[in-house]
């Protein structure tokens, strides 16, 4: 009971980094119709921002005690160059496509994917690094007069839960509330009809960016400071792929829960079935996963339905 | 009923509008007056709707200029154009087919929301006020549009004569002063196009809303237009009250074709 506890904790900290990344898929395409697929490119770039940022703040400031103080600063300013970036995109791709069939911005999105690929290795390095943000790693032990043994949770997972979990309270807020957020449904449903009603589309697009660039920081943050910063960082994003199928393009919520799913589907299928099939399946389980959803639900668990009069 | 119709709020002048090679408008000047109810008719491919997409901003033309209320533009940005109070509903359905029908019109008043950002995600003080007042504005419109029952329903569900009624209602939920109606009456059964009519009319009546219509239907034109404009292949043919157009021998020959 113990060791099957533990399993499925460990699968909803992985789980939960991949919604942190899916989360990225869901806004951007929520806001602005588009699927992103540099949203990889954009958490490895944010990570790399940050590693670099925390190492160089205390040579620049000469704060070396407080690390506290430095890892704000260098989150700050990692957040700054996200919000360049997002401001980039919209000058000098997203402008010159409105009102363009979502195929054309899938391109373009795949193209800003290798320039930010290409561009965070030339500017931040491209070695492995590693983000330290001074979480606390030492385990603690839980239930331990329940079972046997107890159950050991990392402290620096459960932080990072509580990091995502309040994110996904205010984006669903932002989203659900606010006129802005009315604006970036609108967007994404229609530029023209947008455009009519005075949504100013640049400025929107830039926000929207803006968000998806912040929460691709917090994952790549995460993500860092677990696994260190490397280029294969990137690819992760197409893990959470499958987690943006299941859950829903169009679902905050979904990516959350379709993250969970798969996180603790490819612990618990890997430890438990794994051995009588010999293994690797945390590899295929996602998108297995994914294709069995994709055949009874094509919006996915969560997605707005799809609506075509015809 | 005598309407007060004003001066001159919109003026379209030698406008000339095209695409590669093709001459979609040609040197087109006309004048709207204020609560009036204009049309602009003419054949298939005549330019109307390139005409509103000039007017809205959506194109640029490469002569002309536009003066709205004293102010003269040679291109007008969409964003601009919906502050400056012109309001505009669409040919072929654009409304957001995700959202309900109450989202969709609120997202009409997107531009008349002030309240900070934090305060709406949290609905506190002024912007819960705010969201109240707009609300209001908005339930007018849906009685005023007779959509009471639709409120929550995702605007793709609902049938195509109701989707141009939420169309309308969005561009109302701007409170223009300008109205741009994109063939309101398209693809309408006679029924639907009465209520439509019924609803233009009385938006101008009411709110003294400014019309400018493009409509293929010569006879709703006729009955509810101050004025109109003819174009044909992107030239002005005919410009005045219903009757003066009716007998106009150049937009007899280019609806009925003439005799060689």
């Amino acid at each position: 009971m113990g060791f099957f506890l533990e399993t499925l904790l460990g699968g909803l900290m992985a789980g939960m980094l991949y919604s942190l990344v899916a989360l990225g898929f869901v806004l951007i395409y929520k806001a602005s119709g588009v699927f992103n697929f540099a949203q990889g490119a954009m958490v490895l770039f944010a990570a790399l921002a940050m590693a670099r940022f925390a190492e160089w703040v205390p040579l620049w400031t000469g704060i070396t005690d407080n690390r506290l103080v430095t890892t704000s600063i260098a989150f700050i300013l990692a957040g700054v160059v996200m919000f360049l970036v997002a401001w980039t995109v919209e000058r000098f791709v997203l402008r010159h496509l409105v009102n363009q069939e979502g195929t054309t911005l899938l391109m373009a999105t795949l193209g800003i994917a290798y320039l930010l690929d290409g561009v965070g290795q030339t500017i931040f390095g491209s070695d492995i690094y590693k983000i330290d943000i001074g979480m606390p790693k030492e385990p603690i032990m839980a239930f331990e007069s329940t079972f046997p043994g107890g159950i050991l949770i990392n402290k620096e997972d459960l932080i990072a839960a509580a990091i995502a979990a309040g994110l996904v309270i205010l984006l669903t807020l932002f989203f659900q509330k606010t006129s802005t957020g009315r604006a970036l449904r609108a967007v994404a449903d229609d530029h023209q009809a947008a455009q009519s009603i005075g949504i100013p589309l640049d400025r929107i697009w830039v926000v929207v960016w803006c968000v998806a660039g912040v929460v691709a920081l917090v994952a790549g943050m995460i993500w860092g400071s677990k696994l260190g910063v490397q280029f294969t960082l990137s690819t992760v994003a197409m893990r959470a792929l499958p987690v943006v199928i299941l859950g829903g393009l169009t679902s905050v919520p979904g990516a959350i829960l379709g993250g969970l799913i798969i996180g603790v589907g490819e612990k618990l299928s890997e430890v438990f079935l794994g051995p009588y099939v010999g293994g690797g399946i945390e590899i295929w389980f996602a998108y297995v996963l994914a294709l069995i959803v994709l055949l009874f639900r094509p919006q996915g668990l969560f997605g707005e339905k799809i609506i075509d009069r015809v | 009923m005598s309407k007060k119709i004003g001066d001159v709020i919109l003026n379209v002048s030698n406008i000339s509008l095209a695409f590669g090679g093709v001459k979609a408008l040609t040197d087109i000047s006309f004048d709207v007056r204020e609560h009036e109810i204009r049309a602009i008719i003419g054949p298939n491919g005549a330019g109307k709707s390139s005409m509103l997409n000039c007017i809205n901003g959506v194109y640029t033309p490469q002569h002309g200029s536009i003066t709205f209320r004293g102010k003269t533009f040679n291109h007008m940005d969409s964003h601009d154009v919906a502050t400056m109070g012109i309001a505009r509903t669409f040919q072929n359905l654009a409304l957001f087919k995700g959202m309900s029908v109450l989202d969709n019109l609120m997202s009409g008043r997107n531009l008349k929301i002030k309240s900070n950002i934090f305060l709406q995600a949290l609905r506190i003080g002024p912007a819960e006020r705010e969201e109240i007042m707009h609300r209001e504005a908005v339930e007018r419109i849906i009685d005023f549009l007779e959509i009471q029952a639709f409120r929550k329903t995702p605007v793709g569900q609902l049938p195509y004569g109701l989707q141009k009624r939420v169309d309308l209602g969005r561009a109302l939920a701007m409170e223009p002063q300008v109205l741009l109606l994109d063939e309101p009456m398209a693809g309408m059964n006679v029924e639907e196009k009465q209520d439509m009519c019924r609803f233009v009319l009385d938006v101008n009546d009411e709110f003294g809303t400014t019309v400018v219509l493009i409509e293929h239907d010569m006879s709703v034109v006729m009955d509810i237009s101050d004025r109109v404009v003819v174009l044909d292949y992107g030239k002005k043919i005919g410009d005045g009250t219903p009757d003066e157009v009716r007998n106009n021998p150049d937009v007899i020959s280019a609806y009925l074709g003439t005799s060689h």
